[in-house]
């Protein structure tokens, strides 16, 4: 087996682009589910309208790079609103399978033909990423050291990417320390309870999904700009699933909990891959083949996200106090 | 709610007598082109077909068969371009307008007919008038529509009814009941085609097979974690994680292609009034009707049926009275189990088996189950038939790959204004 391959990107996987859109939709699901106690399935349709917003102003309409990232920003609070009003009165389950259904919708019309001079259909959209790599101050060449090296392009994304994630934990952080994100916790704990304190609960909810959604999307925008490209089936219901699996992993309600936890998945995966081909390879292993270690990789994610239900529901850095998972 | 399962019980025998004088519906394969050419009511052989992408990518190259029928199997929705190769025509026939190029758009998951009017060289000849058998009117199409609507309903009810009474017994949303469905469907094409089963014994050893799987579930691991004291949002993202197990491992031992059952699977349709349908179908819609209508009997007649209703309405009073909570829902996963695995089965039958199957009608099922009221047994049938009829009605004026769109949006506007759902009571919502 190689191991230094292995290592090397294990290490990488560890910072790498995946590690940082998975961490942004994390966020914003820690916002909504570990701070507000919204159970938001739908987190993958903020992170299509905003790719999709950004990649279709730059290709379809011709239009700069920033009024792309300004669509993109403006269809996700108003995904927010859209979803919000119809579900937000309604009780955690029905909730979950309401905001499943409008992110498939979502993924459905982008991946149709009907409109497939707009939205590209299941091959989606290419090729608007040119203004974003036209303000990169690296210049080509290679970056790092030995085999933990990025050429420009990746670097520029990674240093964006993380920029942003520490904002947006700046931001949470702050956020909930202030009354307004008590607000928050306190719905989370006995929406009646808070409701006959005066707060308009409905309000307060809405404005979460609306942070949420917009810290979430920003995991669109890098997706779409790390691979150049936007695809409707990227942002499926499996997309959420694994984001929900971070945030419980790292820890849900804890402000490092999600990016800890995108890291810790993405490390595992790729480790789980690296050893498992190898091992299948040097013929360690035989009761399985090289197209079978991507799926059982996903099977251990599902494995993984059962175990740590029963026995750690509060993942690595969460209190288990803090956990909206029981009936109310 | 008994006047509800009346009319129900009602409703459903009215569907087994239109059943018995009507037929079901034709097989949707996966996304394909196909044509039948007919010259003076005789198919025609051996004409080659030439199908490329919009771009011009060759896909495939088909001649017809002594049917007089091709078929081209294609990857992607889109728009494609379909020659036909003049010179392979019988020497008297020409292709009617002389254009011998179509540009037919292909919709997710549903066959595209590509029409091609043959008629003697130089002019119309007697072929003349055939060119309108391939319209039909609207109302023909609204007929057919409705059966093919009735069908997938009743697919989706036979999932939809685990579902909903284990969400009323226990509390789950559960989502890995799609997994319960494929589950079904490729217990039987084990058996049918690792073993060589017929299909009918295949299937009857899978429900069976499954039924144990179900209550397996529930002795082993969902029962465990009510005892543990797990919350029900817990519990539905405990779900989530075992369907993304068992999608996966169903991905490992099955694979990532479709397939399909090795009987019944190109059966020839017949034609009775505006509907056109496969016999496969009919037998098909007959069995989940029949096994709809027994269930919704013991539902109401048997102690068991009385005692799961009276668990779902409420868990704490009905153990108070005597029944054995832990039993009844033992038995509701054991069946929930079993039909959703028929469920599977069925949908096997009219399209291909693929290991997402059941993951890709589970909004259906949750749609149907909510339409009528999340935790009522005979809600969930009436919403479902009301899914699959919209499905399908709907393509009268969306296009086919849409469809799904418009059923889980009118789904969120139900919500909007009855979030009880059709059958549901006001203070299940909270």
């Amino acid at each position: 087996m190689d191991w230094i391959t292995i290592i090397s990107t294990t290490v990488k996987a560890a910072i790498g682009v995946e590690t940082v859109w998975y961490a942004l939709a994390a966020i914003g699901i820690n916002i909504h589910f570990g701070y507000t106690g919204l159970l938001n399935f739908g987190q993958s349709a903020f992170l299509a309208v905003a790719g999709y917003g950004l990649a279709v102003t730059v290709t379809v309409l011709g239009l700069p790079f920033w009024v792309g990232i300004g669509v993109g920003l403006l269809s996700a609070v108003l995904l927010a609103l859209l979803l919000g009003i119809p579900t937000l009165r309604l009780r955690a389950d029905y909730l979950a399978i309401v905001t499943i259904a409008a992110a498939e919708i979502v993924r459905l019309v982008f991946r149709s033909v009907a409109f497939k001079d707009v939205f590209g259909g299941s091959d989606g959209r290419r090729g608007f990423s040119d203004g974003f790599y036209a303000m990169n101050p690296f210049s080509p060449g290679t970056y790092g050291f030995g085999w933990l090296s990025f050429n420009e392009r990746v670097l520029w994304v990674l240093v964006v990417g993380w920029a942003l994630v520490a904002l947006s934990c700046l931001i949470v952080f702050l956020l909930m320390k202030s009354p307004w994100g008590r607000v928050l916790k306190a719905i989370r704990e006995d929406e009646d309870a808070v409701r006959a304190l005066g707060k308009n609960v409905f309000s307060y909810k809405m404005q979460s999904l609306i942070l949420g959604g917009v810290i979430g999307c920003l995991g669109g925008f890098i997706y779409g700009l790390a691979y150049a490209s936007v695809q409707p089936d990227i942002f499926g219901t499996e997309t959420t699933f694994f984001a929900y699996t971070i945030v419980i992993l790292g820890g849900a309600a804890r402000v490092f909990g999600p990016v800890v936890g995108s890291m810790i998945f993405w490390v595992l995966l790729v480790l789980v891959n690296g050893v498992l081909s190898g091992a299948v390879e040097s013929g360690l292993i035989t009761f399985m083949d090289s197209t079978q270690v991507g799926p059982f990789r996903y099977l251990l994610v599902g494995l993984g996200l059962i175990l740590l239900l029963v026995y750690r529901p509060q993942g690595v850095f969460g209190d288990k106090r803090e956990m909206a998972i029981d009936a109310r | 709610m008994r006047r509800a399962v009346i009319a129900f019980t009602a409703f459903l025998s009215g569907l087994v007598l239109l059943l018995l004088s009507a037929p079901a519906y034709a097989a949707a394969p996966e996304q394909s082109l196909r044509g039948t050419l007919t010259y003076q009511g005789q198919p025609v052989n051996g004409v080659k077909i030439v199908v490329t992408t919009e771009s011009g990518q060759p896909v495939a190259e088909v001649t017809s068969n002594a049917q007089g029928t091709w078929q081209v199997p294609v990857d992607k929705p889109g728009k494609y371009k379909v020659t036909l190769d003049v010179s392979t025509l019988p020497q008297d026939t020409e292709v009617r307008g002389g254009n011998n190029v179509r540009n037919p758009t292909v919709f997710e998951g549903n066959p595209a007919a590509v029409l091609f009017a043959l008629q003697a060289k130089g002019g119309a000849g007697p072929g003349g008038e055939n060119d309108t058998t391939g319209q039909s009117t609207f109302w023909d199409q609204a007929a057919q529509l409705t059966f093919e609507g009735l069908n997938l309903g009743l697919i989706i009810a036979l999932a939809a009814l685990g579902l909903s009474l284990i969400y009323g017994t226990t509390g789950l949303t559960n989502f890995a009941h799609g997994e319960l469905v494929t589950l079904g469907a490729l217990l039987a094409y084990a058996f049918n085609s690792g073993i060589g089963l017929h299909l009918i014994p295949a299937a009857l050893i899978a429900v069976i097979l499954a039924g144990g799987l179900g209550y397996a579930q529930d002795r082993f691991f969902w029962g465990q974690l009510r005892r543990r004291g797990t919350g029900i949002i817990a519990m539905m993202i405990v779900s989530i994680g075992v369907a993304i197990f068992l999608r996966y491992l169903f991905l490992i031992l099955f694979g990532g292609e479709s397939q399909s059952y090795l009987q019944y699977t190109a059966q020839p349709g017949i034609q009775i009034g505006p509907i056109s349908a496969a016999p496969k179908n009919f037998v098909a819609m007959g069995i989940e009707l029949a096994v709809l209508v027994i269930v919704g009997l013991a539902l109401m007649r048997t102690r068991t049926g009385k005692a799961a209703r009276a668990v779902a309405d409420n868990p704490a009073l009905a153990s108070s009275s005597g029944i054995n909570v832990d039993r009844v829902i033992r038995i509701i996963w054991t069946m929930g189990g079993a039909i959703a695995a028929l469920a599977g089965i069925m949908l096997g039958l009219s399209q291909n088996l693929k290991f997402t199957m059941g993951q890709d009608i589970l909004l259906l099922i949750f749609a149907g189950v909510t339409l009528g009221g999340l935790g009522t047994a005979f809600g969930a049938l009436v919403g479902s038939l009301i899914v699959g009829l919209f499905i399908q009605l709907s393509t009268l004026w969306v296009p086919p790959e849409l469809k799904s769109v418009g059923a889980l949006a009118v789904l969120i506007i139900v919500l909007l204004f009855r979030p009880q759902g059709i059958l549901g009571r006001r203070e299940r919502i909270g």
